[in-house]
């Protein structure tokens, strides 16, 4: 597959500024994360809602106009995605795990950013975890075909 | 009332939000891509596993790792220029370890995370999202005030 020479620099600049504003907004301290859930310092709401409502006006906007993207080709669309049970499922179980740590995974990759290396215990953590739901619910068929079957 | 509810004010929550949108709208405008940081953690995994679940992403996982260094990159530079030094936390190691454990599990199976569902889900008014920003955020509110009233702190 080939992509447009200038789609990694793209990611390379939007992830800098998504990482640089992830540590000004001190969202990659998991004491501050911990500080909102208990209701200590509602700061973390302008985060969400100020990144959800640039984002927002991006998505709507160029929607919109019905174009795709130069450097994809891509429609542009917003992110809608099915619902079914593991919404609120995943949903209940990762609020589990932010409530418990206080670091979500972009949050924590910005955390490694500002030189907090402790934070390698909850990426160690999130790859453990994404790495049993996956052998969970990856397809059997595919996995189970290398393995000698008697059916 | 202000100081009650924000006591250290609004301007770098406001700033630091605004600027996470603009990233993400950066990489929209020029690819269509609603990026989220969660997918991340099982298109790395398919460098090492063969898993279907992790295959699938395949076809992104480079530049899902290159996003992730420029994100870990972009804290650096905030680091260096705001925060004088590296910053470290006191929350405790097995906190982070069995709370990264389940996050692991519960944003791959809830299909998002705080960037998908939180910024890119809510900002497409996505009903999915929306439903799962409120339950990953009532839960988490639940979870950390019942581990505070059993005095783990920090």
């Amino acid at each position: 597959m080939s992509r447009h020479p200038l789609f990694m620099p793209l990611v390379v600049v939007g992830g800098l500024i998504f990482g640089f504003g992830l540590g000004f907004s001190h969202m990659a301290r998991p004491e501050v994360v911990i500080d909102f859930l208990t209701f200590e310092d509602f700061g973390l709401l302008f985060v969400m809602f100020g990144g959800s409502i640039v984002a927002g006006l991006a998505f709507w906007t160029l929607s919109a106009t019905g174009g795709s993207a130069p450097l994809t080709g891509r429609p542009y669309g917003r992110r809608l995605k099915s619902f079914d049970r593991n919404v609120l499922l995943g949903g209940a179980v990762f609020g589990v795990g932010w409530g418990l740590s206080g670091i979500c995974p972009g949050a924590a990759y910005a955390s490694l950013g500002v030189g907090n290396w402790p934070i390698l215990y909850a990426l160690a953590g999130m790859f453990v975890g994404a790495y049993l739901q996956g052998v969970w619910r990856s397809e059997p068929a595919a996995d189970a075909a290398a393995v000698p079957s008697d059916d | 009332m202000v100081e009650t509810l924000f006591p250290n004010g609004i301007s770098r929550y406001a700033i630091g939000g605004l600027l996470v949108g603009l990233g993400t709208a950066v990489i929209y405008l020029g690819t269509g891509i609603t990026a989220g940081a969660s997918t991340f953690l099982e298109s790395t995994l398919s460098y090492v596993s063969d898993r279907s679940r992790f295959q699938q992403y395949r076809g992104s996982r480079d530049w899902r790792l290159v996003f992730t260094a420029s994100i870990i990159a972009g804290a650096a530079v905030y680091a260096l220029l705001f925060q004088g030094g590296v910053w470290l936390t006191e929350v405790a190691p097995w906190r982070l370890f069995v709370g990264g454990i389940l996050v692991g599990v519960g944003t791959r199976i809830g299909k998002g995370c705080t960037s998908g569902h939180g910024v890119c889900g809510v900002g497409s008014v996505s009903r999915t999202s929306l439903v799962g920003v409120v339950t990953f955020l009532v839960v988490a509110i639940i979870t950390a005030n019942i581990v505070a009233a059993f005095g783990v702190t920090p």
